[in-house]
């Protein structure tokens, strides 16, 4: 029985009355890579905010670590020793546009550390080498391309040799040999620091290279959850067109059950 | 119902006016709370002192200009609106002790804040917004970095210390373009003047304009910050907010201002 790094225990998210995450239950292994797929819309980035702290819960709860730390009871030092201990890659790789690659990696060492100055920049150089980035340390944000800031991010994120990685989208808006170097780039970090790997993603290609379990999020509930072969035949209908990519199948039925007609020519047809 | 939705309406109003309000206060008690973490740190290369830094220039510096011109006028328009009616009195070389009063106790520092909220406010706004966007305040959080001391802190505080220099620079130049014009069209001779001027205002009198600075600008900068983080909709909540930053920081400008006059009325300063 594997250790659990996170497990998520019926939690509920509800924004302006609408609720986003209904009752979800997940585990997240210790050093496993899982991938929360979803549509846009499904609540996988929630899911994903709630799990780094930074968005209160409504119902339920996650527990943190072997103690099981519930994230909901917290005070704010000992989320702060959790966040710490966690790495956030953002969508769009959320570098402080007002520094330089090397300083947007140095911020939580200088933060957090009591390191000299010479430390920090060895170790900086380290992860930029990790991330193909240490000739561009010196760059501004937005001196970088969209692969490239993404990759900026990851090192800032593992700066603090994180136990955890979140990833939210990462191949999104890349092209597909970028999207394959990030796949990679997770696949060895995960290897390399033997972190446990959260990504949430909904490009699937993306998600059968580097996933060793699988959850597939509609409409704020989990529908599946496997490993990669098992999703990939599933005979479940929503699945199986989520995860091949099918234009025919619940998931648009339901959109062209929305009433179209009736909005289009009135009750009166 | 017909009667009541009027009453309906101003308590909305009014309630969302105490929100604002409370929110403002909140963010400023919020602020004072990391004074000792994000300057007196046990090293200094928190970053604090090397952010404040950064922010006096960049707030203090570019409006010193505008301010000087600003004001420069103002005492040459005093001085001419006020000489016709001292002259029917047969004291015109009033005119220095009128300038020097209304320069030192309200005009220095009022003008020279709505100048700076021009400058600092607007940009304080929109860089915020503009973070909060493109989920650089969100990264600070998930890299357990308070936004707050790292974001707030520096800006409050430039803004609080850069008034006080400008509002001293603003109180010379008013007295200056007084005396600019009192001596070149009214014909008072300059040494008059200057004695003059620095006869009639106690030093309370400058100093109560220099404490009423120090407010304006942790309001310019407390409203700034408070706007600009609560940014969503990404360019145009952006632009929203700078625009509200601008208006809103003006009325609470001048709604301050007379309640510090009110006070310090009351208690004879």
């Amino acid at each position: 029985m594997a250790e659990h790094a996170i497990q998520v225990q019926g939690v509920t998210k509800v924004f302006s009355g609408r609720t986003v995450l209904d009752s979800i239950r997940l585990d997240v292994n210790e050093g496993e890579t899982l991938v929360i797929l979803g549509g846009s819309g499904s609540g996988k980035s929630t899911l994903l905010r709630l799990m780094i702290g930074n968005e209160s819960i409504d119902g339920g709860d996650i527990f943190i670590g072997h103690a099981g730390k519930s994230i909901r009871t917290m005070k704010q030092g000992e989320l702060n020793e959790y966040r710490k201990s966690l790495g956030v890659l953002f969508q769009s790789g959320a570098l402080f546009n007002s520094m330089s690659v090397a300083d947007n990696v140095a911020l939580p060492l200088r933060e957090h550390t009591d390191l000299p100055e010479e430390t920090i920049e060895i170790m900086v150089k380290i992860k930029l080498e990790l991330v193909g980035l240490r000739e561009h340390s010196e760059k501004m944000p937005s001196q970088l391309s969209g692969g490239m800031k993404k990759r900026a991010g990851l090192a800032r994120a593992i700066a603090l040799d994180p136990r955890i990685l979140f990833y939210d989208e990462p191949s999104a808006g890349l092209d597909p040999v970028t999207s394959a170097e990030i796949d990679q780039l997770i696949i060895d970090l995960n290897r390399k620091l033997g972190v446990t790997s959260v990504v949430v993603t909904h490009e699937m290609d993306s998600a059968f290279r580097i996933a060793d379990r699988m959850v597939l999020l509609d409409r704020g509930k989990f529908v599946v959850s496997g490993t990669p072969e098992e999703l990939r035949d599933s005979v479940d209908p929503l699945v199986r067109q989520f995860v091949h990519g099918l234009t025919e199948g619940p998931l648009t039925d339901r959109r062209r059950a929305g009433g179209y007609e009736v909005d289009l020519l009135g009750d009166g047809v | 119902m017909f009667l009541l939705r009027p009453i309906t309406a101003i308590g909305a109003r009014a309630l969302g006016l105490l929100e604002f309000v409370g929110g403002v206060g909140y963010l400023l008690a919020d602020t004072a709370g990391t004074v000792r973490r994000g300057l007196i740190a046990k090293r200094g290369r928190r970053m604090g002192w090397l952010s404040l830094w950064a922010q006096m220039v960049r707030v203090g510096v570019r409006s010193i200009p505008i301010v000087m011109l600003v004001l420069f006028c103002i005492g040459a328009i005093l001085s001419l609106q006020m000489s016709p009616i001292l002259k029917t009195y047969g004291a015109q070389s009033q005119v220095a002790r009128i300038i020097a009063v209304a320069t030192f106790r309200e005009l220095g520092p009022l003008v020279s804040a709505i100048v700076l909220t021009g400058f600092a406010g607007a940009s304080i706004a929109a860089e915020i917004g503009t973070m909060v966007v493109s989920e650089e305040v969100e990264a600070l959080e998930a890299q357990a970095i308070n936004p707050i001391r790292f974001l707030v802190l520096p800006r409050v505080l430039a803004t609080a210390v850069m008034m006080v220099c400008v509002a001293v620079v603003g109180d010379l130049l008013g007295v200056a373009g007084g005396l600019f014009v009192s001596h070149a069209f009214l014909g008072l001779s300059s040494e008059q003047y200057v004695r003059l001027t620095f006869e009639a205002p106690k030093v309370r009198d400058f100093v109560t304009g220099l404490i009423k600075a120090g407010v304006f600008g942790t309001l310019i900068s407390a409203l700034a910050c408070y706007l600009g983080l609560g940014v969503t909709g990404g360019a145009q909540g952006v632009g929203v907010a700078t625009t509200r930053t601008v208006v809103l920081t003006i009325v609470a400008l001048i709604t301050v201002d007379l309640m510090f006059t009110g006070v310090f009325y009351y208690f004879g300063w």
